[in-house]
């Protein structure tokens, strides 16, 4: 009884200070900045951009993982503090996107290189839909640790 | 008995308690999963090169001594602008007063050449700047040496 409320405090604590490690790719990263920005104020969900993985909680992958860049990815995503969360935003980092089949320099999907929590789909996602994608995160967040009922 | 400097006292050890607490509680609560990558100096993804102990040029400190210096001057300024209209001529000729003691740090540190950035190298006297040297001619067969004595 105990152990689980302290794990509900700590997920609760968790999931409502998700900063976000400032971290660009693409044009997806245009959506990214204006969820950030005040109009969709991503900042009300305790998301704040930081500028160092040492002080951030989640990545959001957003837009194009090319090969180059795929590991530099992982360096960043094994430099985070733990515990640590993936986002992967947009097609291109869900999947390769549109460079699925002739990209020749393209990552099909950043969970290649590390583990996703969420995906958000989308050409690019709109702010809206990556709002969902951090409630989303939130959810999985307060449910960490704990048993799962299982429905049979 | 509780002097008004044992506040300060009080204070401080608060502050220790404060400081020590938030670590040693993050300490016993937070996971601990370190690796070679997680270790490594943050170098915005990038392998770093070299050690992050780099040695800094010794003009700095003149240079950032002397910014600091004017910076305050400026901080000065402002307070002074404020009040200058009711303090009339008297606060006009203080800071005049106080700039043109500046000043003459400045033309000090112009003339002594600390602001430039690439120095001529220092003087340094050799033997033969001081002491007198003679050329003597010896001669060794049909050849003439000359050395230094």
């Amino acid at each position: 009884m105990l152990v689980t409320s302290v794990d509900t405090l700590f997920n609760w604590a968790r999931l409502s200070s998700l900063w976000q490690m400032s971290f660009g790719l693409a044009c997806c990263a245009i959506e990214m900045m204006s969820t950030a920005a005040s109009h969709y104020d991503m900042m009300r969900f305790g998301v704040i951009p930081r500028p160092s993985p040492r002080q951030s909680d989640v990545i959001i992958i957003s837009g194009t993982v090319t090969l180059k860049m795929a590991t530099r990815i992982k360096m960043l995503y094994e430099q985070m503090a733990d515990p640590k969360y993936v986002i992967s935003m947009g097609n291109c980092s869900n999947c390769g996107g549109p460079y699925w089949e002739y990209g020749y320099h393209v990552l099909r999907g950043v969970d290649r290189i590390i583990p996703v929590d969420v995906y958000v789909p989308g050409c690019p996602p709109r702010p809206e839909a990556l709002l969902e994608g951090l409630m989303r995160l939130q959810e999985k967040v307060r449910e960490q640790g704990k048993a799962v009922d299982l429905e049979v | 008995m509780l002097t008004e400097f044992s506040h300060v006292f009080a204070f401080v050890i608060l502050a220790i308690i404060f400081i020590a607490g938030g670590l040693v509680t993050s300490k016993l609560l937070r996971p601990k999963n370190p690796n070679k990558l997680k270790l490594a100096s943050y170098e915005c993804g990038e392998d770093a090169i070299g050690g992050s102990w780099v040695k800094f040029n010794i003009r700095y400190y003149v240079v950032a001594l002397i910014f600091i210096l004017f910076d305050v001057e400026i901080l000065f300024l402002f307070p002074w602008a404020l009040v200058f209209k009711p303090m009339g001529w008297l606060a006009v000729a203080e800071m005049f007063t106080f700039i043109g003691i500046l000043v003459v740090g400045y033309i000090y540190v112009w003339a002594k050449g600390d602001l430039d950035w690439a120095r001529p190298k220092p003087f340094v006297a050799r033997l033969q700047d001081v002491v007198q040297v003679n050329t003597l001619k010896v001669t060794v067969g049909s050849e003439e040496l000359e050395s230094v004595g």
